[in-house]
C-alpha cells in the first residue's frame, strides 16, 4: 500500500509539475468549453424571429416564449428583410386575412414559423366557432431544465477531454519511462508491475475529477448558467470506468511508439477522429446512420452518452449500464491485448 | 563464506554478435569487483546477465545463492542497481526521488536522509533532478540504488561521463559503501580508477575475460620494465647505460627514459649523482597490461 502511495505520490507530484501537461489537461478543453459556450450561448433558449405586419387575434395569439415579434409599417419592409436573410418569415394580419410569407432558404426555421402560425390560426378558428375542442394537445419540454448549448457542451466535452488525458497519460509515461530506464530499475525493485500499473491508473482518475471540478465549476457560473440534473453524482463511477478504458488504449499506443513524438501522434490520431464522431464537439444524431453505426463502436460515444444522461437529462442508475457494460468491455479486450505486449525495456 | 556471486561460462548473443562469450568468474562478499575494457567490450551486458536483467543464453549465474533469471522477488531487496541511464521519475526533487525508491523497499525518511548526507547531496535535497549537475545526478543515482543498504550493489559506468573533480568525488562515495561491508561490482573504462578502487578487476574485451586479478598482481605479471625519466642533458646516453640495471636508453626531444626492471638500484645511483632534479618514475599500469593482452592501444 505504501508503495502504491508513494509512486503515486511520485507520478502525480511529476504530472503537476509538467506545464505542458497541466496545460493540455485542464487549460485547452477549457478553451473549447469558453469559446464553444459563448458562441452557443443564446442558441438553445432563442425566439424565433418573426415579422408582423397589421394586426388582429392571431398575432395576439403568437406564443411569446416562442416568436420574438418585430413590428413594421409595411409588408414590403418586412419582405426586404425576409429576402436579405434577416427574418425568417412575416406575417400579415388584416380583417380577418392572415398572409405567411417565409424564406425558403431557410427551410428549418421556416418549416418552425409555418407550424406556429397554423397552430395559432387553428385556435382562433375554433374559439370563434364556440364548439369544445375535440382534441386537446399538452406539450412539455422533457429536460428538466433548458436545452442551452452549455447543458450538451459540458459532459460532451468533458468526456472528451477525460478520454484525451488518460490516453496520453497512459501512452506517454509508459513511453517516457521506458525510455529513461526508470521500468528497468523498476524491475529491479520489489515491486509487483500491476502496482506501478494500477497507480498511474489511480493518477489518471484523480485527473479525471480534477477535470470534472474545473469544467463544472466553470461551466455553472452566470455567464454560462449550466445546470446539473439530480443524480449528476453518478458521473463519477461513470468517469471511473471511462478512465480505464482510455487507459488501456493509451497503454496500447505505448506499447508500439518508441519515442514520446510518436506515442503523441498516435494517441491524437486516436482520441482526435473519435471525438468528431462521438458528439463531443456538435451532436451526432442527425448524422446518416452509417455514421451513427460507425460512431457506436467508439467507447468515447458511450462515455458522452451516459455523460450527457447523469448530468444533465436527469436519468438514473439505470443510464449506467449500457454506457457502463461497453466501457467495461472495452478496458478489458484492450488490457488483455495490452498487457502481453508490455515491455520493461526497448533491447 | 561462500561467493556472493558465481558466473560460469555465461554467454549471450545479439544476432551475429556474441557480446558475452563464455565469461567464468566468482566475486567473494565484501569485494570490490571492477569490470573493464573498452566500449562494446560486452560489460554491461555481463552486468545485466549478472543482475537478471536479461535471459542468458548459456551458462550460469548465482547471486547471493539465488538465481536472478527469471526475475526473483526473494532476491531483489537484497541487490541495489545503478543502470548505466539515470533512471529518475520526472521532475522530483532529489529528496522526492529518494523518498520514492526506498517507499519500494520500504524504508522510511531516516534512510533517506542518511544516504543524502553519505552521497553528500544534503544541500541540494530539494534540487529537481533535472537541475542537478552531472556528478551531483550520478550521486543521487547511486544514493537510490542504495537506500535499502542492500547487500550486493551493481553499477554501471558511475564515473562516466564526469569531469575529473566530480571523478574523484565519487571515488570517495564508492569506498566509503564498501567501507560498510557491502560487496560492488561495478564497470568501467577508465583504468586509472579502476586501478584505485577494485580489489580485484576482470579486463574484458570483444565479450571475453582477458586477464582476473588484483590491479597489482596484473601488473607484476606483466613484468613490464619502469620508465624513469629525466631532463634531457642532465646525463648523457652513455652515462646512463652505465647505471646498473639499465635495460633501454631513448632519448626524447626533452626528456632522457631508461627503462629497467630494478629501479631501486638505478634511483641509487642517480641519487649519488644527485639527478633528481626534474626526475620522475611511471611504473607499468593496466593500461600496459591492456595492450599486452591484446596488442593494441588502449581506447576507452
Amino acid at each position: 500500500m505504501t508503495t502504491f502511495l508513494s509512486l503515486s505520490r511520485a507520478m502525480f507530484l511529476g504530472f503537476f509539475r509538467d506545464r505542458v501537461a497541466v496545460f493540455f489537461t485542464f487549460l485547452f478543453p477549457l478553451m473549447f468549453l469558453v469559446v464553444f459556450g459563448l458562441l452557443f450561448r443564446d442558441v438553445g433558449q432563442s425566439r424565433i424571429p418573426l415579422g408582423v405586419v397589421g394586426s388582429g387575434p392571431v398575432i395576439d395569439g403568437l406564443p411569446a416564449d416562442a416568436v420574438e415579434q418585430k413590428r413594421f409599417e409595411s409588408l414590403d419592409a418586412a419582405l426586404e428583410q425576409v429576402r436579405a436573410g434577416d427574418l425568417p418569415a412575416v406575417v400579415f394580419e388584416q380583417d380577418g386575412q392572415v398572409t405567411l410569407r417565409y424564406a425558403a432558404s431557410d427551410a428549418a426555421r421556416a418549416g418552425t414559423v409555418q407550424g406556429l402560425v397554423g397552430g395559432v390560426v387553428s385556435e382562433v378558428n375554433l374559439r370563434a366557432s364556440g364548439r369544445p375542442a375535440a382534441v386537446r394537445l399538452q406539450a412539455e419540454q422533457v429536460e428538466a431544465s433548458s436545452l442551452k448549448a452549455i447543458q450538451y457542451l459540458t459532459p460532451a466535452l468533458l468526456s472528451w477531454s477525460v478520454a484525451t488525458s488518460a490516453v496520453f497519460g497512459a501512452a506517454m509515461t509508459l513511453v517516457s519511462w521506458r525510455r529513461r530506464q526508470v521500468l528497468r530499475r523498476l524491475r529491479l525493485a520489489p515491486v509487483a508491475p500491476l502496482t506501478v500499473l494500477t497507480s498511474r491508473l489511480g493518477v489518471a482518475f484523480s485527473v479525471a475529477l480534477l477535470q470534472a471540478a474545473v469544467f463544472i465549476a466553470i461551466a455553472s457560473t452566470p455567464l454560462f448558467g449550466l445546470r446539473l440534473s439530480g443524480q449528476w453524482w453518478l458521473a463519477v463511477p461513470l468517469l471511473a470506468i471511462g478512465t480505464v478504458a482510455f487507459f488501456a488504449i493509451g497503454m496500447l499506443a505505448g506499447s508500439f511508439a518508441k519515442t514520446e513524438e510518436a506515442a503523441n501522434a498516435v494517441a491524437n490520431l486516436l482520441v482526435l477522429p473519435m471525438a468528431f464522431l462521438s458528439g463531443t464537439f456538435f451532436p451526432i444524431d442527425a448524422a446518416p446512420r452509417w455514421l451513427q453505426i460507425v460512431s457506436n463502436t467508439f467507447p468515447l460515444r458511450h462515455l458522452t452518452d451516459g455523460m450527457l444522461d447523469v448530468m444533465v437529462r436527469d436519468q438514473g442508475v439505470g443510464a449506467l449500464l449500457r454506457p457502463g457494460a461497453v466501457l467495461v468491455g472495452f478496458a478489458v479486450v484492450l488490457a488483455a491485448v495490452a498487457l502481453p505486449l508490455f515491455r520493461w525495456d526497448d533491447a | 563464506m561462500g561467493d556472493t556471486i558465481i558466473v560460469e561460462e555465461l554467454r549471450k548473443r545479439y544476432g551475429e554478435l556474441a557480446a558475452v562469450d563464455g565469461v567464468s568468474f566468482r566475486v567473494a562478499a565484501g569485494e570490490f569487483f571492477g569490470i573493464l575494457g573498452p566500449n562494446g567490450a560486452g560489460k554491461t551486458t555481463t552486468l545485466e546477465l549478472v543482475e537478471g536483467l536479461r535471459k542468458p543464453d548459456g551458462g550460469r549465474v548465482s547471486l547471493l545463492g539465488e538465481k536472478p533469471w527469471p526475475r526473483n522477488p526473494r532476491l531483489l531487496p537484497r541487490i541495489g542497481v545503478q543502470l548505466q541511464a539515470n533512471s529518475f521519475f520526472e521532475k522530483l526533487t532529489a529528496r522526492e526521488q529518494l523518498e520514492t525508491f526506498a517507499s519500494l523497499y520500504g524504508c522510511g525518511k531516516a534512510a533517506v536522509a542518511e544516504m543524502l548526507d553519505v552521497v553528500g547531496l544534503a544541500d541540494k535535497a530539494d534540487t529537481r533532478e533535472d537541475r542537478l549537475s552531472g556528478g551531483q545526478r550520478q550521486r543521487l543515482s547511486i544514493a537510490c540504488a542504495l537506500v535499502h543498504r542492500p547487500d550486493v550493489v551493481f553499477l554501471d559506468e558511475p564515473t562516466a561521463a564526469l569531469d575529473p573533480q566530480a571523478r574523484r568525488n565519487l571515488w570517495d562515495v564508492l569506498r566509503a559503501i564498501q567501507g560498510e561491508g557491502r560487496t560492488i561490482v561495478y564497470t568501467t573504462h577508465y583504468l586509472d580508477e579502476a586501478e584505485a578502487l577494485c580489489d580485484r578487476v576482470a579486463i574484458m574485451d570483444r565479450g571475453r575475460i582477458l586477464a582476473l586479478d588484483a590491479p597489482a598482481a596484473l601488473v607484476r605479471d606483466l613484468d613490464a620494465p619502469t620508465h624513469v625519466s629525466l631532463p634531457r642533458g642532465v646525463l648523457s646516453a652513455s652515462q646512463a647505460w652505465q647505471l646498473p640495471g639499465v635495460q633501454e636508453v631513448t632519448e626524447g626531444e626533452l626528456t632522457t627514459v631508461i627503462a629497467t626492471r630494478s629501479p631501486t638500484p638505478v634511483l641509487a645511483a642517480l641519487v649519488e649523482r644527485d639527478a633528481l632534479e626534474g626526475l620522475s618514475v611511471r611504473k607499468a599500469t593496466l593500461e600496459d597490461v591492456f595492450l599486452r593482452l591484446t596488442g593494441r592501444e588502449y581506447r576507452a
